[in-house]
């Protein structure tokens, strides 16, 4: 940490938002998931496995992984215009291949499981709280799965490596810019989605990739607390 | 729930045991010399063996379930029943408990029926159900509703207890259909939507410890007035715990 960089918010370099995760909030569902990080909301609902329609969709092999990413239009103060977009095409794919490599969808043959991501609130890393709101919502479903998932965006600020960037903190213009890298990852530490985007080298990239591993480690401990927590032992509902 | 043994509550990747002296079941695998879940659900170790009971996610059909299905289309051999799964379920005519005419099929089940049947076989082409069993067949009297069918094990009660108790206080016949269906037929409309109102409680309490009791208290509590059993009819459902 050469420069002597400070972040808007007051956080440390290794210090996520405040976030947090909850579980079973869509009540039509047959599963679904909330996660919050700092003002950035996301809603994750499954259905399914249900029949793959259209029937040439299919795949005999095994069922497929469908995820729809939407940012509604009320989530950033400027009203964005409804509908799918190039940018929510490609998060919608990114969440799935982020997914898919956990799942365990062979026992599935025909079928899709929809993953429904909205934001309703957006301050950057909204892709991040998508993927880690999916996760939950898919093991809350029923769906059987290796591992969870957890994600988070690792940024470089001018020459600082910071962790879970703000809108503020990635709109950074000074010194070398902004360089925004959201990474998901296993429980075990298998990497499952990485992004880049502007520059970095290879030896801060490496220390990218552990300094998300400790904060993925984080959010991990906060999804599991939300999917044991919805289940009371002792009373009380779903 | 009142089993001796301690449930947990685990999520996917978690290691459930650790030690060679367990045996993966439903839901988990051995990875190295531990036992990790692949679902979320309880945690149950019986006899060394670690299973997952799942709480979510969408019915599974298994064969010899019995269902409640709705009639959803009448091919020349047979019916095509919705029994809530992703493949259609269908009920050849050799199925049915008597003999069917080619051209008489509506006879016995018209689109839009709802019925009480058995699951003969689960195959990669489609789920094959039957009608030849005691306390199968078309459903013509009754309140037919839908619960989660995970909450299926807890509504029927250890041995059937929780459904004991309810048709001693309403006076209803329930069918629990493994799908989550349930079909409850009573003498009066009023008993019929009181049995209904005491297993939406059995749903949203179904963690509960010592539920049995508690829906016993419920009854008292709601006016229930408990009936000298009748020689009912046995109730079709699977009557295991889960």
């Amino acid at each position: 940490m050469t420069s002597n960089f400070k972040r808007p918010d007051g956080r440390k370099f290794d210090e996520l938002r405040e976030f947090e995760a909850k579980v079973g909030i869509v009540p039509n569902a047959d599963g679904s998931a909330m996660y919050r990080s700092g003002e950035t909301i996301a809603i994750a609902a499954v259905y399914g496995p249900k029949k793959m329609h259209p029937q040439h969709s299919q795949n005999p092999e095994k069922g497929t992984l469908r995820c729809t990413y939407n940012m509604n239009s009320f989530s950033v103060s400027e009203r964005i215009r409804p509908g799918p977009s190039r940018r929510s095409t490609e998060i919608s794919k990114i969440t799935e291949w982020a997914l898919e490599p956990v799942l365990m969808l062979d026992k599935f043959q025909n079928m899709v499981v929809d993953v429904h991501i909205n934001i309703i609130q957006a301050d950057a890393g909204t892709r991040c709280a998508g993927i880690n709101a999916a996760a939950m919502a898919l093991a809350h479903a029923g769906i059987p799965m290796k591992d969870m998932v957890s994600s988070v965006s690792v940024g470089k600020l001018d020459k600082t490596i910071v962790v879970d960037l703000s809108k503020e903190e990635e709109d950074y213009e000074e010194g070398e810019g902004p360089t925004d890298i959201p990474i998901s990852m296993t429980h075990s530490g298998d990497i499952t989605h990485f992004q880049l985007d502007g520059k970095i080298d290879s030896k801060q990239l490496m220390e990218a990739v552990e300094l998300a591993k400790k904060s993925c480690e984080q959010i991990y401990e906060v999804q599991k607390k939300a999917l044991k927590d919805s289940i009371d032992l002792t009373g009380g509902e779903d | 729930m009142t089993e001796e043994h301690k449930r947990t509550v685990v999520i996917p990747g978690e290691t459930i045991k650790e030690g060679d002296a367990y045996l993966p079941g439903e839901g988990t695998e051995k990875q190295g010399n531990k036992i990790v879940a692949l679902r979320y659900g309880l945690a149950e170790e019986h006899n060394r063996l670690v299973k997952v009971i799942p709480l979510s996610g969408v019915y599974q059909p298994r064969r010899g379930n019995i269902v409640i299905g709705k009639c959803n289309l009448i091919t020349f051999n047979g019916w095509v029943i919705d029994i809530g799964t992703a493949e259609n379920a269908f009920l050849p005519i050799m199925e049915t408990p008597r003999y069917v005419a080619k051209d008489r099929l509506d006879e016995v089940m018209k689109i839009g029926d709802i019925c009480v049947v058995q699951i003969f076989s689960v195959n990669g082409r489609g789920i094959d159900l039957t009608m030849k069993a005691r306390g199968l067949g078309r459903i013509d009297e009754g309140i037919v509703f839908r619960i989660n069918s995970n909450k299926v094990p807890r509504v029927i009660g250890k041995e059937g207890s929780m459904i004991k108790i309810i048709r001693d206080y309403t006076n209803c016949n329930i069918t629990v259909g493994q799908n989550g269906y349930i079909w409850i037929k009573g003498d009066k409309i009023e008993d019929e939507l009181f049995a209904k109102k005491a297993i939406m409680f059995i749903t949203e309490k179904s963690f509960m410890e010592g539920l049995t009791e508690k829906v016993e208290e419920w009854f008292k509590e709601n006016g229930g007035v408990k009936k000298e059993t009748k020689k009912s009819e046995e109730k079709s459902g699977d009557k295991k715990e889960d």
